[in-house]
């Protein structure tokens, strides 16, 4: 498989950078957050996602999606970088369809893939309970009662907590926090008794929530996949969201740095343009190399995923690595080439700054990933 | 890619595979450990091995020594994408290359597009099949980042030109059969403007080669003189004065060469071999945790650009490729060659520091070392690669 786009996948670029650059700019993000918008994303841009075919990118054909792949994920989740439009593609339409594509048996799939190719089910994953991302770490309790269980403990940094229809909560059944045995995935209604949502409003002013579950009933039909034996498919799932995440911190580097350029090329100090020093263009050409080097490996995860989940763990450990790096170093880069405007609120770079944090976090960050890398080589 | 290309090319796989398995011996499935497992070609060559013989030999006969060049000139004929899977499939069993050659990394293409039809039959035939080892004439002692200051002079004489002066920094000039060389052949034009690219025999009357002495105490570099040496003018490659054009072309592919030299991704992980130095804890990680994060992120940036190396050629295929890229490659392969070998240094500690011994098999750790430092700076600086990228990618002013 070569790793440049095919003329299909060129083309659903193109038309997802026409809708998303159309439609939401850097501005709407910025509407969304000083208007304190109660959803925090426009329900109307969603439905033109599902018109197109994107809520249901994954989700196969037989369920009314697209039955696209990750490639072509990722292909979406770069424009969203570029303009770091919010939306509950990530949470719903990548981690959580694939989860339950993946994880859920013919019912769960004919019940909710449907349901999120058209646009009219938000579902989301929640995992990370403490402030690093360690996902064997869950200790949210569950516990047998009756034909059910029922759920006890809390989590964080649940994306789009507060709008989401469906959670997908991973939970012990069996074993202690680090374990791979003993963890079960369970599909809870978000307006279940017993469920509490506190959305927080985060550095990016992107969508997310705390949640806590109080002896929260669930029956014996919620569980997805296997009861203790959720590790496996956690990995699948997550792997696929890294990917996307990877994929929407090339579109923001990327973005970042030609916004940078721009400027070097245009603003002028001690009489020439500041894009002639040879400080500066060094920087910049380092900068590019990354991105560059950044873009290949996250398309060959990619390409892995599409090819075999199960044997993409390294592909996408290096590609969310080199994504996190890289992107941290693109935003800081840039916010210091532009010099004061950088630091204003005025000027958008500082949101690219803002939502490349939080990226970084998702999934896990290049310090987890890195290690997972030497784990994997044995040393 | 048709239905019918992709089952052609799975047929392919599996010959290849099959013919790989049956023709590459297994002495020929480790990396090279020493200047004397690599099979440079030439009429002075010598196998150090039954088994490099052996795997030469067929690999040459296949064409497979230049497995994309036409098979007119001794090629394989391959397409790109067989060549991918030929590629992918000689690693897969860590198939050494049969040949090393400058004629094939960075001659051949540039006579393949500027070559006339006399060049190509007599030269390329024989650099696919490893009879002419050549050396490149490009750096001189006042000419090095700046190389389009060149000094050595080529003045008409009738049919011939008869050329003076001195090249420096030439890659094993003392066992090269010819030179590509780049010589001034109009003093008085701009420095871009009077440069021709030339052929000529290193036995020619008038050539002769001084190795120097570099810090690993090898010597693969030389200074090689030009006494009126006398070279037919049908030996320029392209037009006269215009060899600027030639000798750019030329360093795209010496700078993609470059950037791919180190053991990439063959072998033992970096990790293990610092491991039986360093030593691991209780649970089998390596006994030093900052050593062991250095080696863990490069190996994220080693893999990342294995994969913009695969990424380059499929470009290059689609013609979506920016010419220059093979700057920024170079730039990015050297660095991360020069911080492999530090990590390995750090990894073998005192062990590492002996420098003639049977034990150190002549001090190879530390002499590779030090041969890294030159990767970023032959074949163009980090520096001005990083300038080339700014320049002709990034578009910055007055770069």
């Amino acid at each position: 498989m070569a790793l440049v786009l095919t003329e299909e996948q060129s083309m659903l670029r193109d038309s997802a950078r026409g809708l998303i650059s159309d439609k939401a700019p850097v501005s709407h993000l910025r509407h969304l957050r000083d208007s304190k918008d109660p959803t925090g994303f426009s329900k109307e841009l969603w439905h033109s996602f599902a018109e197109m075919g994107f809520a249901g990118l994954l989700v196969p054909e037989e369920f009314g999606g697209s039955g696209l792949g990750h490639v072509e994920a990722g292909v979406v989740m770069e424009e969203i970088g570029r303009t770091l439009m919010p939306s509950p593609f990530l949470a719903t339409s990548v981690v959580a369809a694939s989860a339950l594509n993946r994880g859920g048996n013919s019912a769960q799939r004919s019940e909710y893939l449907p349901k999120i190719a058209s646009g009219s089910l938000l579902a989301t994953l929640a995992i990370d309970e403490a402030a690093k991302h360690r996902p064997l770490h869950s200790s949210l309790q569950a516990v047998r009662a009756g034909n059910g269980f029922k759920l006890s403990g809390a989590k964080a940094l649940v994306i789009d907590g507060h709008v989401a229809d469906l959670l997908i909560v991973a939970a012990r059944t069996a074993g202690s926090a680090g374990e791979r045995e003993g963890l079960t995935l369970f599909l809870v209604n978000a307006a279940a008794k017993g469920v509490a949502i506190e959305r927080t409003i985060m550095v990016d002013a992107h969508n997310a929530a705390r949640i806590e579950f109080a002896n929260v009933e669930v029956n014996a039909d919620s569980v997805l996949g296997e009861v203790d034996q959720a590790a496996g498919l956690l990995d699948g799932v997550l792997d696929i969201g890294r990917g996307a995440v990877a994929a929407e911190m090339v579109g923001l580097s990327e973005e970042v740095f030609g916004r940078t350029v721009e400027y070097l090329k245009s603003r002028k100090q001690f009489g020439k343009l500041i894009g002639e020093f040879q400080a500066l263009q060094h920087r910049a050409a380092e900068l590019y190399v990354d991105i560059e080097i950044t873009r290949a490996a996250v398309m060959k995860a990619l390409q892995a995923l599409d090819a075999d989940v199960a044997k993409a763990a390294s592909s996408v450990a290096v590609a969310k690595a080199r994504a996190g790096t890289t992107a941290t170093r693109a935003v800081q880069e840039g916010v210091q080439m532009h010099g004061g405007m950088g630091m204003t609120d005025q000027f958008d770079i500082g949101f690219f700054m803002k939502r490349a944090r939080v990226c970084e976090e998702l999934f896990g960050d290049a310090n987890y990933h890195t290690e997972q890398l030497a784990r994997a080589r044995r040393y | 890619m048709s239905d019918t290309e992709t089952a052609d090319l799975e047929i392919f796989r599996n010959e290849t595979r099959a013919w790989l398995e049956a023709n590459c011996p297994p002495e020929m499935r480790k990396p090279a450990t020493s200047d004397a497992d690599v099979f440079w070609g030439g009429r002075n060559a010598k196998f150090s091995s039954e088994p490099q013989r052996i795997w030469f030999e067929r690999m040459r006969d296949k064409g497979w020594t230049v497995p994309d060049w036409p098979k007119e000139y001794g090629g394989g004929g391959l397409s790109a994408a067989e060549h991918k899977v030929l590629r992918a499939e000689m690693a897969r069993i860590g198939a050494r290359p049969p040949l090393s050659s400058f004629g094939i990394w960075m001659l051949g293409p540039a006579l393949l597009k500027y070559g006339n039809d006399a060049q190509k039959k007599e030269h390329l035939p024989k650099i696919a099949a490893g009879e002419i080892r050549w050396c490149q004439g490009y750096s001189e002692p006042n000419a090095g980042s700046d190389l389009a200051s060149l000094q050595t002079r080529a003045e008409s004489d009738g049919d011939d030109f008869i050329i003076n002066g001195q090249k420096i920094w030439t890659s094993y000039a003392n066992y090269a059969d010819w030179i590509f060389c780049l010589v001034r052949t109009d003093p008085a034009a701009k420095k871009h403007d009077g440069i021709s690219f030339i052929l000529f025999d290193m036995t020619s009357k008038g050539v002769s080669t001084k190795p120097i002495l570099l810090i690993s105490g090898y010597s693969p570099f030389c200074e090689t003189f030009f006494d009126n040496v006398r070279v037919p003018k049908s030996n320029v490659v392209g037009t006269i004065n215009r060899g600027w054009d030639v000798a750019k072309y030329l360093l795209q592919h010496e700078r993609a060469m470059i950037s791919g030299m180190g053991e990439r991704g063959v072998g033992r992980p970096l990790g293990q071999i610092a491991a039986d130095s360093v030593g691991t804890d209780g649970q089998g990680r390596l006994d030093d945790a900052m050593l062991r994060g250095k080696i863990a992120t490069f190996d994220v940036d080693e893999a990342a650009l294995a994969a913009c190396a695969e990424r380059a050629v499929d470009l290059a295929k689609a013609g979506q490729a920016h010419p220059a890229f093979s700057s920024a490659m170079k730039y990015y392969g050297t660095e991360l060659n020069k911080r492999r070998h530090e990590i390995l240094m750090s990894a073998g500690g005192v062990d590492a520091l002996e420098w003639e011994s049977e034990r150190s098999r002549q001090g190879a750790r530390p002499r590779a070392w030090l041969r890294t430092k030159a990767n970023s700076i032959e074949g163009g600086t980090s520096e001005v690669m990083l300038g080339i990228v700014a320049k002709r990618i990034l578009d910055l002013p007055g770069a």
